[in-house]
C-alpha cells in the first residue's frame, strides 16, 4: 500500500492542511474587519498579517499546482465541476490581496479598500467551504470529464459547509489577534473567540451528521464495527480539544487558544480524510485512478523532499522575525 | 460566441494582465538588489533613497502580480481541463517546481524585504532582497519551460489512455529546443521594460528639475541598461526567430506575411495589410529578397509560404503580423534611444538634452507594449494548437457552458479593470512624486512596528504623511 501515490496524497493533504491553518487566520481577520474600530485597531489587525499573508496563500497555489502534477485527472474533473465557486474564490482573493497595499496608498478611499478586504475574504472563505461541501456530496463524472450541470455544487449542504468555514476562519482570526495584540483589541477578540467557538462546534456537529447521510459508504466508514472503535476517537478528541480551548480562553492565555483552535481544524481534516480515503474525488475516483505516472511522481518527490523542509524553515524564520505583539512599540 | 472562444478570451485577458506585472517585477527586483548592493558598498545616500522610492512601487506591482498569478494557476483546470488531463503529467511537475523553488522563496522573503529592515539589519535584509530577485527569475525559468514545451514538445511519450507522459529524461522536457531562446528573450524583455519605466520616471523628474540627484541617478542607470540591453535583445530576438523557423515554420510565415512560397528568395515585407481570405498582403512595402537574407543568410534561398500548410493548421496571420511589427518597431526605437543617450553622455549632456528626456518619457511604457506584443506573436502564432502539432486548442477546452464562461469573463473584466486600473493609477501617483533628497537609508527607513508598509500614502499634494516619514525628515 505504501506506494508513491499514497505519499503524494499525503503531500497534497499536507499542503491543504497548511493552507487552511495558515491562510485561514488571515482570511478570518478579513471577515472580522468591519467589527474593529476604524483607525489604529484596524491598522494593527492588518499589520499583524501584512508580512506573512503572501506566503500563507502560496500553499493554495501548491495545493492546486500539486493536484495538477500528482493527480491530473482529479484536477481536470474538479475544477470545471466547481467552476462558479472557484471563480468567485479567485476574484475574492484578488480583491483582498490588493487591499493590503492599496489601503495604505490612498487614505481618501481607505474605507472602500477595507470593504474590498472584507468582501474578498468573506467570498473566498465561503467559496472554499462550498467547494468542500460540493466535493463531499458527490460530483458527476462521465468518462474522464465532469458530466454534471452548472449549479450542481449548490445545495443546503454546501451552503452549510460554506458558512461553517466562514465561522471557522473567523475563529482562527480572532484567536490570532488575541495572541498578537493587546489591550482593547485583544479583549474584543477574546470575546469573539468565545462566541465563535460555540458556532464552530455546532457547525462541526451538523456537518458531521449530515455527511453520514450523504453516501452509504461514509456512514459505513464511521459506524461499522469494529472500525468505530478507532473512528470514535475523532469526536472524542474534538471534545477534549474544545474543553482545552475554552479553558485557555478562560485563563486569558495569549497563544494557547490559537493552537487549540488549529487543533480543532486539524481534527476536522482528519475526519474528512477518514470519510473519503482513498478517493481523490469522493466516492468517484480513487487516488490510484487519478495518479500521474511513476516518472512524474518520482521527479517531483525528489524536489518536494528537499524543498518542503527548506520552505518550512524559512517560513518559520519569517514568522520569527515578526514575533511578539504587533504595534506594541507604537506608531502614532 | 462559443464556449471555446469565450474560454480563450478569458485566458488571454487574465494572462495579459498578469504578465504586465511580472515583466515589471522581474526587472525591478533585480534593480532593487543592485541599488541596495551599491548602498551597502558605497554608503551613498542616493542609492538608499532610490531603493526606498522604488520599493514602494515594487510592493504595489508585486501584490498585483501575485493575485493575478493565482488566478492563472487555476485557469488551466477551469478552462482547459482536457489539456490539463492530457498534459498534466508533463507540465504539472514543472509548475509544482515553480511553486516550490520560486513562489515560496519570493513570498517568504517579501515580508522581510518590505517590513523587516529594522528587525534583521541591512545585511540580512539584502539577502532577503536577493532572494526575492532570484525567486522572480526562477519563476520565469519554470513557467517558460512549460510554455516552451508546449511550443516545441520533446522528451514525452504518449500513453495508451492518450495522456502525454514523461519519457526517460526530464532534461529533454525542460530544456526543450525553444527554452533557451525564450528564456533569454523574455528576461531581457523584463529588464528592458523596467529600464524604460525607470528611465521614463527619471526623465519626467529631470524635465521638472534637472538637478534632482535621485532623478539623475535613475535616469543614468536606466539609459545604460537601454544602451546595453536593447542591442542584445535584438540579437536574441533574431536568434529566437531562426529557432522558430526551424521548429514552427508556420508561425514565421505568419509573422512575415508570406502567404505564397518564394522559390527564388523571399521579400521582407515592412508594412502592408494582410488579407487572409485572398491570401495576399495588400499595399506591401517590401525589400526584395531581404527575408531570405535574414532567415537563411542567402538572398536567393527559397522560402516556403502558408500555401504549403494545410488550411486547418494555419495560424491567424493578421494579429501575428501586426504584433510582430509592433514589437520589432519598439525594439528598434529602444535601440535608437540607447544610442542617443550614449551620444548625450559622451558630450556630457545626459541631463541637459530635454528632447532626450521627452523621448525617454514617451518611451516609458514601451516595454509593456512590446512584451504583450511579443506574447501575442508567440501564442497566436502557435494556433490552432496548444501543444504544437499534437493537441488542438479546440480539443483542449473544458466541457464548458457558454453562459457560465461569459458570466465569469464579465466578472473578471469588471474586477480587473477596477482593481488593476486603480492600482496602475496609484503607481503613477507614486512615480509622480520626485525622489526626495533626504530619504533615510534603508536601515533606518521603513518602520518601527511590524507591518506598516514602508511607503508614504498617496496623498493629495506632495506631502509625505505617515509617522516614519516625518520621523526621518
Ligand atoms: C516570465 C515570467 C512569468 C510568466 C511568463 C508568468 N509568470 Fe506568474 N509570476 C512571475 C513570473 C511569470 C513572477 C515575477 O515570479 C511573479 C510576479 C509577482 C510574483 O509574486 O511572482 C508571478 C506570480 C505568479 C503567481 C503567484 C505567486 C505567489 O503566490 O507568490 C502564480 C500562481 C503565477 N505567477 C502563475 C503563473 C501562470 C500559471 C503563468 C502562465 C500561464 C504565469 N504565472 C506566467
Ligand atoms: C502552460 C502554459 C500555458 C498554456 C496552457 C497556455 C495556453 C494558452 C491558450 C490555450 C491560449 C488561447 C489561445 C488563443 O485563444 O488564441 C493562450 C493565449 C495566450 N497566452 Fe498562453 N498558455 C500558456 C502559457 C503562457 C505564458 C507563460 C504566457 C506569458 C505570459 C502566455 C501568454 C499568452 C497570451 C498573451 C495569450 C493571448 C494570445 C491570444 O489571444 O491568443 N501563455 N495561451
Ligand atoms: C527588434 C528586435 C526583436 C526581434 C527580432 C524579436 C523577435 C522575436 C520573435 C521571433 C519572437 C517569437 C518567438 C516564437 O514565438 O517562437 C519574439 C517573442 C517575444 N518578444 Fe521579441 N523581438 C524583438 C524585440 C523585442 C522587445 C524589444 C521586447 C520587449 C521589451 C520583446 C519581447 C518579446 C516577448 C516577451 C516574446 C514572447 C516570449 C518569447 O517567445 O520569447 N521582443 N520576439
Amino acid at each position: 500500500m505504501m506506494d508513491l501515490t499514497v505519499i503524494w496524497a499525503g503531500i497534497i493533504g499536507f499542503a491543504i492542511t497548511a493552507y487552511v491553518i495558515m491562510d485561514g487566520f488571515d482570511l478570518g481577520i478579513g471577515i472580522l474587519f468591519p467589527l474593529f474600530e476604524v483607525g489604529s485597531k484596524r491598522d494593527t489587525a492588518m499589520n499583524s498579517i501584512a508580512p506573512v499573508w503572501d506566503g500563507n496563500e502560496t500553499w493554495l497555489v501548491l495545493g492546486g499546482g500539486g493536484l495538477l502534477a500528482a493527480f491530473p485527472l482529479a484536477y481536470a474533473i474538479i475544477l470545471p465541476a466547481l467552476y462558479a465557486p472557484l471563480m468567485a474564490m479567485l476574484l475574492g482573493l484578488v480583491l483582498r490581496g490588493v487591499a493590503f497595499e492599496f489601503r495604505w496608498r490612498d487614505p481618501a478611499h481607505r474605507p472602500l479598500w477595507d470593504i474590498a478586504f472584507t468582501a474578498g475574504s468573506l467570498v473566498a472563505a465561503f467559496a472554499q467551504g462550498v467547494t468542500l461541501g460540493a466535493l463531499l456530496q458527490g460530483i458527476t463524472v462521465v468518462g474522464r470529464a465532469y458530466g454534471g450541470g452548472w449549479w450542481d455544487w449548490l445545495s443546503p449542504f454546501s451552503i452549510l459547509t460554506g458558512a461553517g468555514l466562514v465561522a471557522g476562519y473567523a475563529l482562527l482570526g480572532a484567536c490570532w489577534l488575541n495572541w498578537k495584540t493587546e489591550g482593547d483589541l485583544q479583549d474584543q477578540c477574546a470575546r469573539y473567540a468565545r462566541r465563535l467557538g460555540i458556532v464552530l462546534l455546532a457547525v462541526i456537529a451538523a456537518v458531521s451528521l449530515a455527511t453520514l447521510t450523504l453516501e452509504p459508504r461514509y456512514a459505513e466508514r464511521w459506524l461499522a464495527w469494529p472500525g468505530i472503535v478507532a473512528t470514535a476517537q475523532v469526536p472524542l478528541a474534538t471534545l477534549i480539544v474544545s474543553v482545552m480551548y475554552y479553558r485557555s480562553l478562560a485563563r486569558r492565555r495569549d497563544a494557547q487558544p490559537f493552537f487549540w483552535a488549529l487543533g480543532l481544524f486539524g481534527l476536522c481534516l482528519v475526519g474528512l480524510g477518514i470519510s473519503i480515503w482513498p478517493d481523490v474525488i469522493p466516492a468517484r475516483v480513487t487516488i490510484w485512478q487519478a495518479a500521474a505516472p511513476y516518472r512524474s511522481q518520482v521527479f517531483m518527490l525528489v524536489g518536494a523532499a528537499v524543498l518542503v523542509p527548506v520552505i518550512l524553515a524559512y517560513t518559520a524564520w519569517a514568522y520569527w522575525v515578526f514575533r511578539g505583539k504587533v504595534g506594541s512599540d507604537g506608531y502614532h | 460566441m462559443t464556449a471555446l472562444l469565450l474560454a480563450r478570451a478569458q485566458f488571454a485577458f487574465t494572462l495579459s494582465f498578469h504578465f504586465l506585472f511580472p515583466a515589471f517585477s522581474i526587472g525591478l527586483a533585480s534593480y532593487l538588489a543592485v541599488l541596495e548592493a551599491l548602498w551597502l558598498k558605497t554608503g551613498a545616500g542616493v542609492y538608499a533613497n532610490l531603493y526606498r522610492y522604488w520599493l514602494r512601487i515594487f510592493a504595489v506591482v508585486f501584490a498585483m502580480g501575485v493575485v493575478s498569478g493565482i488566478v492563472m494557476s487555476y485557469q488551466f483546470g477551469t478552462n482547459w481541463s482536457v489539456f490539463s488531463d492530457k498534459a498534466g503529467p508533463v507540465i504539472g511537475p514543472l509548475m509544482a517546481y515553480e511553486v516550490l523553488t520560486a513562489f515560496f522563496l519570493e513570498a517568504g522573503f517579501l515580508g522581510v524585504m518590505l517590513f523587516g529592515i529594522n528587525k534583521v539589519g541591512p545585511r540580512l535584509h539584502f539577502v532577503a532582497t536577493l532572494a526575492v530577485a532570484v525567486g522572480t527569475f526562477i519563476s520565469a525559468f519554470w513557467i517558460l519551460a512549460v510554455n516552451s514545451w508546449m511550443q516545441t514538445p520533446t522528451g514525452y511519450e504518449i500513453a495508451p489512455n492518450g495522456q502525454f507522459v514523461p519519457g526517460p529524461s526530464w532534461l529533454a522536457i525542460i530544456f526543450n529546443p525553444s527554452l533557451p531562446y525564450r528564456l533569454v528573450h523574455t528576461v531581457l524583455a523584463a529588464y528592458l521594460t523596467t529600464a524604460f519605466a525607470v528611465g521614463g520616471v527619471g526623465a519626467w523628474h529631470l524635465l521638472k528639475d534637472r538637478h534632482n540627484p535621485g532623478a539623475r541617478k535613475m535616469f543614468s542607470m536606466a539609459m545604460w541598461m537601454a544602451a546595453v540591453v536593447a542591442p542584445l535583445q535584438i540579437f536574441a530576438g533574431d536568434l529566437h526567430g531562426l529557432n522558430t523557423l526551424e521548429h514552427q515554420p508556420a508561425k514565421v510565415m505568419a509573422m512575415e506575411g508570406h502567404f505564397q512560397s518564394h522559390p527564388h528568395g523571399a521579400p521582407l515585407i515592412l508594412f502592408g495589410i494582410p488579407d487572409s481570405k485572398a491570401q495576399r498582403v495588400d499595399y506591401a512595402i517590401q525589400i526584395p529578397q531581404a527575408s531570405s537574407l535574414i532567415l537563411k543568410h542567402d538572398r536567393n534561398a527559397p522560402l516556403a509560404g502558408l500555401d504549403t500548410i494545410p488550411a486547418a493548421d494555419r495560424p491567424p496571420v493578421g494579429i501575428v503580423f501586426w504584433a510582430f511589427r509592433v514589437m520589432v518597431g519598439l525594439g528598434l526605437a529602444m535601440f535608437g534611444l540607447g544610442l542617443w543617450s550614449l551620444l548625450a553622455r559622451w558630450r556630457g549632456k545626459l541631463f541637459d538634452w530635454t528632447w532626450l528626456h521627452r523621448a525617454a518619457l514617451a518611451m516609458g511604457p514601451a516595454g509593456f507594449v512590446a512584451v504583450l506584443a511579443g506574447w501575442i506573436v508567440t501564442e497566436v502564432g502557435r494556433q490552432p494548437f496548444t501543444i504544437y502539432g499534437l493537441l488542438r486548442t479546440a480539443d483542449s477546452v473544458s466541457p464548458l457552458a457558454a453562459p457560465a464562461v461569459a458570466a465569469s469573463l464579465a466578472a473578471f473584466a469588471t474586477v480587473y479593470f477596477a482593481v488593476f486600473g486603480t492600482g496602475i493609477w496609484y503607481l503613477l501617483r507614486l512615480m509622480h512624486k520626485p525622489p526626495e533628497a533626504h530619504e533615510a537609508p534603508p536601515s533606518a527607513a521603513p518602520i518601527r512596528s511590524a507591518g506598516i508598509t514602508p511607503a508614504p500614502q498617496v496623498a493629495e499634494g506632495d506631502a509625505l504623511p505617515g509617522a516614519h516619514d516625518k520621523e526621518t525628515e
